[in-house]
């Protein structure tokens, strides 16, 4: 069970052994020449029942039983007692076999096939499980095992909610009985889908927890479970809007640039933009799924909304659609309004099934003003650097960036129906409580849970971010933990990024510390483009997108990042500098596929290839999954390469973008070889590391 | 006792040892004797093993308490009244008396790691026991019985303290264990000192303190009152209590808590061992009192003179607490008692008496449960209340009395007998009045005599009052072994059993570790115990 050593087997033993062996062997051999041959014998079953006896994990002798079983029922025709006297043959089985090995998942399985064939009678079950329960009252066999039984037999959630509770007051440390706790509440919560019952669950559950963290602060599944009751208090709201690309309200001007006898070129803030893939980006609070264009309604266009999170099958935060502005001409003259109409009809739902409930418009307006060149200059982008003197930070309005919060007004309009009074009561008493255990020890994770708190308070109070009172106690504690925690600092170290980019957001003020005017290409554009420079902040994650939409040229460059997620928010980004971080494989950089109007990328002096072992590969595409559009000539990896990984990845990332200039000196990967690879595989490559491409 | 039916004569005459009294401590020593391959004689004047351990019917109380003064005229041996202040009411005993089975020496339980345990696994004397688990441990706090917050479950469920307390109290514990775990938390400085210190430095909430005190480490004196070091539980031996406290917690399936009781009662101790000891060769004689003692002309014990007029000569005698030893027979011995012990601080103070009382009552204190001990603590019936009393109820299901009857056992150390048979009638009064707290509490803590009219909550159908002199053991030619002693456990007893065998045979191992049956690592936690029905 737990905490006991296993005992190493005596050299007496293993005559034994050797001869239980043999007789395994005899059983098993005999019995797969019965399997074989479909001998469903007396003899057959008894011999397989003692080979399941001894050895309860062989499946296939379990799938034998189940043919035998079939067998024997469609002989006994429609005489019940028989079919009854077959089941209950197969019930003592398991038992015998559970008896030798109660962790035995073909057993557990084989026992509620047949009581789900529904012949056998249940009286007994719930006694068989109590004993086992005794035995080790954590097996988590024999708490699904009970959820299973429980749904059969109807038993009561109160009645269920009883026991858990009964087999945390005999030893709080089993989290597979807080976890059963957690299954029966959220039926529970389903059923009364109302604040004020949530609110009475959850307050008498947050007791419980407490007297199991107060009592010893050292076990783990008290936190955990306290870690979800949060959860499950904040999720309880429903979703809301926290940001959109166009914001509401907002007059977008485009730049036509127009040289005689040419395609025109428009721009937006000074950078390339594609008329007709013209994002539009909704951003919520917390995962949503059904946005569709019944649900966001976008007048006189045709659209279709896609969730933009690599999983997405609990919904996602970020929406996007793109609006096709121009015509089949690629022109376009605006000026033109569009409005959404968010949430008119039901179906947007949270991944806990609260409905969006507040229906809502976005209306923004395009227009043009057009720019006469006299030369064709505009056709050939110039390279563009990333040199601090090419940044300036005079006369900078952040608003330009449409980042500010889109519904100020109508936050301060509807304060109280947007925080629920127990919500927020609760957080804070638990922010108080935690206080308190800590004023007595300092427990880390007692500490992180306080953290963890600060964060959900300001989410609650403030759901659009535009306001951070905890932010500084937050970072505080986050780097203490990171220096008496070290085992768990990269854990701290993505709390202290989110955090700080939090902060960095929160206000105008903030935010326009981080901007620039770069001054460095496209002198002739009338606009100079925006840059935010999130340099040298030692970010290991990023965060808060949902006050960065608009943001075109980001600086990420002297950070630590290892991870670039979530930046696939960033639809309208065009040039990005990820240079001089901790990026470890191509796999790393999975969020940059989707953008679409990624132009320039600097991901020099990364650690592309140095890492023999790639953690965010599970992230990443695969070139195996059906669902990728990505065709490539597999001649185009060198059929010597090192590592032909690299390359293929390097394919699936590559492809999907239209990069005009690359850097990515500095990174293992790259040789000759690859670099002359990666130049026929981006055919629109204009610079690869600062040389102009012939 | 003149009309004992003729005995045959005991054969042979002469033994190593001659034991007298069937009380614990002579029968653990007769079986660790006859065990080391000495011969063994023991004698009892009563009908009945167990001497002042024994469980015996309510209608014996009555002769057992107040014996017939024998008269020995010039002899050698004299008496000593073990108990006085012997208060029955009513006289009569309830119907189905002979149903009862009655502890001599109550309120007493084993811890499940005790000394006593440990006594009884290694001499075999399991095979004859079994035991079934208390069910509850409560304290008196503020007119009310509180659950004893004594285990990391019962810290999480108690309703009564506040989230920081349970913190304290758990980290608390937790140090407890790592410190027996040799990791040496304590630093030998706060070994020294009271361990009441220690506890408050520890940020123990008075009422926390009082539990560990009290219902945990069983102290029986006020550790506020520091008048009497010896009174004072250093951190050392407190630390001790809680660590054997927490290793008696659930070291047997079946025992949840962490004390067990004998099924039949306390009496079956002695019985056992004296089984024990007759399967190695010892013979036992009851109803046969010793009338005199033979010494030779240098006045050196030689033998004793049965009542049945038989001359036995032995090397060494033994006597009951209940005989005086000669005065002229005590020489003179820097380590002749037990009064420098210093596991025994009971014995050299004013407090030389143990109030006691059984009660019988129709119904449990608690709703759900039988066997249940109640704490005390000093102070909390009464402002004047220096010791603390335990109550320790028995029901039927340990086979003492019938089924839905409780017997109710109390003591306290007292100096003398008003002030131990107050603080026990306080108790009782509190026990029998409790759940009637709408009539009136305060009238029945002044009206202390009329509890026998008076039907509380809990009516007490029968009652016996009594106070036992604390007599310690005695080693010399003649050794004499101690009473029962006002504590809970056995661990004093033993000790001084343990002290009595070496100084007889200093030569002889003290039930000689047998060598391991069977390899089986859990052989030696074999105690029966009865799973709960």
């Amino acid at each position: 069970m737990h905490g006991r050593p296993r005992k190493p087997s005596k050299p007496e033993n293993a005559a034994a052994s050797a001869a239980k062996a043999e007789k395994l062997c005899l059983l098993q051999s005999q019995f797969l020449s019965n399997h074989h041959n479909r001998i469903y014998t007396k003899e057959a079953l008894e011999a397989n029942a003692k080979l399941l006896e001894i050895n309860p994990e062989y499946y296939t002798a379990w799938n034998f039983r189940k043919l035998a079983v079939q067998h024997y029922v469609s002989e006994a025709g429609s005489d019940p007692q028989a079919i009854k006297s077959v089941y209950d043959e197969e019930l003592r089985v398991v038992e015998a076999a559970l008896r030798q090995n109660f962790k035995s998942y073909g057993a557990w399985h084989h026992r509620k096939w047949v009581l789900s064939k529904g012949h056998s009678s249940l009286d007994q079950e719930l006694r068989l499980l109590d004993k086992l329960q005794q035995l080790d009252s954590r097996n988590f066999l024999t708490w699904n095992y009970r959820r299973f039984l429980t749904e059969l037999l109807n038993r009561s959630v109160e009645d269920e909610l009883m026991h858990t509770e009964d087999m945390i007051g005999t030893n709080f440390s089993n989290y597979s009985a807080w976890h059963n706790r957690s299954m029966l509440l959220c039926k529970q919560l389903k059923a009364k889908d109302t604040g004020l019952k949530s609110k009475d669950i959850l307050s008498k559950e947050y007791e419980l927890v407490q007297n199991a963290i107060f009592t010893d602060p050292d076990d783990q599944s008290g936190w955990f479970y306290h870690l979800w009751l949060i959860d499950q208090t904040i999720k309880a709201k429903p979703p809301i809007l926290t940001a959109s690309w166009p914001s509401n309200g907002s007059e977008l001007i485009i730049s036509r640039k127009q040289c005689p006898g040419e395609h025109p070129l428009y721009e937006y803030q000074g950078l390339n933009i594609d008329l007709k893939e013209f994002p539009v980006i909704l951003y919520f609070n917390q995962a949503v799924s059904g946005v569709s264009s019944s649900t966001v309604n976008v007048e006189s266009f045709n659209i279709m909304w896609k969730p933009l999170s690599p999983c997405n099958s609990l919904g996602s935060e970020i929406w996007m659609a793109y609006l096709n502005l121009a015509g089949e001409d690629c022109h376009f003259e605006g000026p033109v309004s569009v409005e959404l109409c968010i949430g008119q009809s039901q179906g947007i739902l949270s991944s806990s099934g609260s409905p969006y409930s507040k229906p809502m418009h976005i209306a923004f307006t395009v227009t043009t003003e057009a720019i006469r060149l006299q030369d064709s200059g505009g056709h050939n982008p110039d390279m563009m650097s990333w040199e601090d003197p090419n940044f300036c930070a005079d006369e900078v309005d952040p608003r330009v960036l449409n980042s500010d919060v889109p519904f100020i007004e109508e936050i301060k309009e509807n304060k109280e129906s947007t925080i629920s009074e127990w919500q927020k009561d609760t957080i804070c008493r638990e922010i108080a409580g935690f206080r308190d255990l800590l004023s007595i020890k300092d427990y880390k994770i007692g500490k992180l849970t306080l953290a963890r708190l600060l964060m959900a308070d300001d989410a609650l109070s403030y759901p659009y971010g535009n306001v951070s009172v905890h932010s500084c106690e937050v970072l505080e504690l986050l780097k203490d933990l990171t220096k008496s925690d070290p085992t768990h600092s990269r854990y701290y170290e993505d709390h202290i990024s989110l955090v700080l980019l939090q902060q960095l957001t929160s206000s105008e003020e903030m935010l326009r510390r981080h901007l620039f005017c770069f001054k460095g290409a496209n002198s002739l554009s009338v606009h100079k483009p925006l840059c935010l420079r999130l340099n040298n902040l030692s970010l290991t994650c990023l965060g808060s997108f949902n006050k960065l939409l608009g943001v075109q040229m980001l600086d990420l460059s002297n950070n630590e990042l290892q991870s670039i997620e979530g930046l696939e928010a960033m639809q309208l980004l065009s040039c990005l500098n990820l240079s001089k971080n901790k990026l470890g494989s191509f796999t790393a950089l999975e969020p940059l596929r989707h953008l679409s109007s990624l132009k320039a990328l600097n991901v020099s002096d990364n650690e592309i290839g140095s890492h023999s072992i790639d953690t965010r590969r599970y992230l990443f595409s695969s070139p195996l999954s059906h669902n990728e559009s990505v065709k490539w000539d597999p001649n185009l990896v060198p059929s010597d390469a090192a590592n032909p990984t690299n390359y293929w990845e390097a394919i699936m990332l590559f492809k999907a973008l239209k990069l005009t200039q690359l850097d990515i000196i500095g990174n293992e990967v790259v040789d000759d070889r690859f670099s002359s690879f990666l130049v026929k595989i981006m055919p629109s490559l204009v610079f690869l590391d600062g040389q102009k491409l012939v | 006792m003149a009309d004992l039916p003729p005995y045959p004569p005991i054969d042979p005459t002469t033994f190593d040892l001659i034991i007298v009294g069937t009380g614990l401590s002579q029968s653990i020593l007769g079986a660790a004797a006859a065990s080391a391959g000495k011969s063994v004689l023991h004698l009892d004047p009563n009908p009945f093993y167990g001497s002042h351990s024994s469980s015996i019917p309510p209608t014996g109380f009555s002769s057992f308490l107040c014996p017939p003064e024998l008269s020995t005229g010039d002899r050698l041996l004299t008496h000593r009244s073990v108990y006085s202040d012997v208060d029955i009411v009513p006289e009569a005993c309830p119907e189905d008396s002979r149903k009862f089975i009655l502890d001599v020496s109550g309120p007493r339980v084993l811890f499940c790691a005790d000394k006593a345990i440990e006594i009884i696994l290694r001499s075999g004397v399991n095979q004859y026991l079994e035991f079934k688990a208390i069910d509850e441990l409560l304290i008196w706090d503020e007119g009310k019985l509180e659950s004893v917050p004594d285990t990391r479950s019962k810290i999480f469920k108690d309703k009564k303290m506040r989230l920081q307390e349970k913190n304290l109290l758990m980290t608390f514990f937790k140090l407890v264990q790592q410190h027996a775990q040799e990791e040496k938390k304590i630093s030998n400085d706060d070994l020294q000192r009271p361990f009441v210190d220690f506890l408050t430095e520890s940020r123990l909430p008075e009422r926390i303190k009082k539990i560990i005190l009290y219902a945990i480490a069983m102290v029986d004196y006020d550790q506020d009152e520091k008048k009497f070091c010896k009174h004072i539980l250093s951190t050392k031996d407190g630390i001790e209590r809680l660590v054997l406290y927490n290793s008696s917690v659930s070291r047997f399936s079946n025992a949840p808590g962490a004390m067990i009781y004998p099924i039949y009662g306390q009496g079956e101790l002695p019985q056992a061992f004296c089984r024990r000891a007759a399967v190695k060769g010892c013979i036992h004689v009851l109803r046969m009192p010793i009338i005199d003692l033979h010494v030779d002309e240098s006045g050196q014990y030689r033998g004793v003179k049965l009542a049945s007029d038989q001359d036995i000569y032995s090397d060494r005698l033994v006597l009951d607490p209940s005989y005086k030893i000669p005065s002229d027979m005590k020489k003179s011995n820097p380590r002749d008692s037990l009064s420098d012990h210093p596991e025994n601080p009971n014995l050299t103070d004013s407090y030389t008496k143990v109030a006691r009382a059984v009660c019988i009552t129709g119904t449990s204190l608690r709703p759900d449960v039988s066997n249940v001990l109640v704490i005390f603590p000093p102070q909390s019936l009464f402002p004047q209340q220096a010791t603390a009393v335990r109550a320790l109820q028995i029901g039927g299901n340990m086979a003492i009395c019938p089924p839905g009857m409780f017997v109710l056992y109390l003591s306290a150390l007292c100096s003398e007998a008003v002030q131990g048979k107050e603080s026990l009638q306080e108790a009782i009064n509190a026990l029998v009045n409790l759940g009637s707290d709408n009539t009136e509490t305060s009238g029945s803590i002044s009206d202390s005599t009329s509890d026998a009219k008076n039907a509380g909550a809990r009516p007490v159908i029968w009652k016996a009052f009594y106070v036992q002199e604390l007599v310690e053991g005695h080693y010399d030619a003649i050794c004499s072994a101690p009473t029962p002693d006002g504590r809970l456990d056995y661990d004093n007893v033993i000790l001084a059993t343990i002290q009595l065998f070496e100084n007889l045979y200093p030569e002889e191992k003290f039930f000689p570790e047998t060598p391991a049956e069977d390899s089986d690592e859990d052989a030696d936690a074999n105690v029966n115990l009865e799973p709960e029905s």
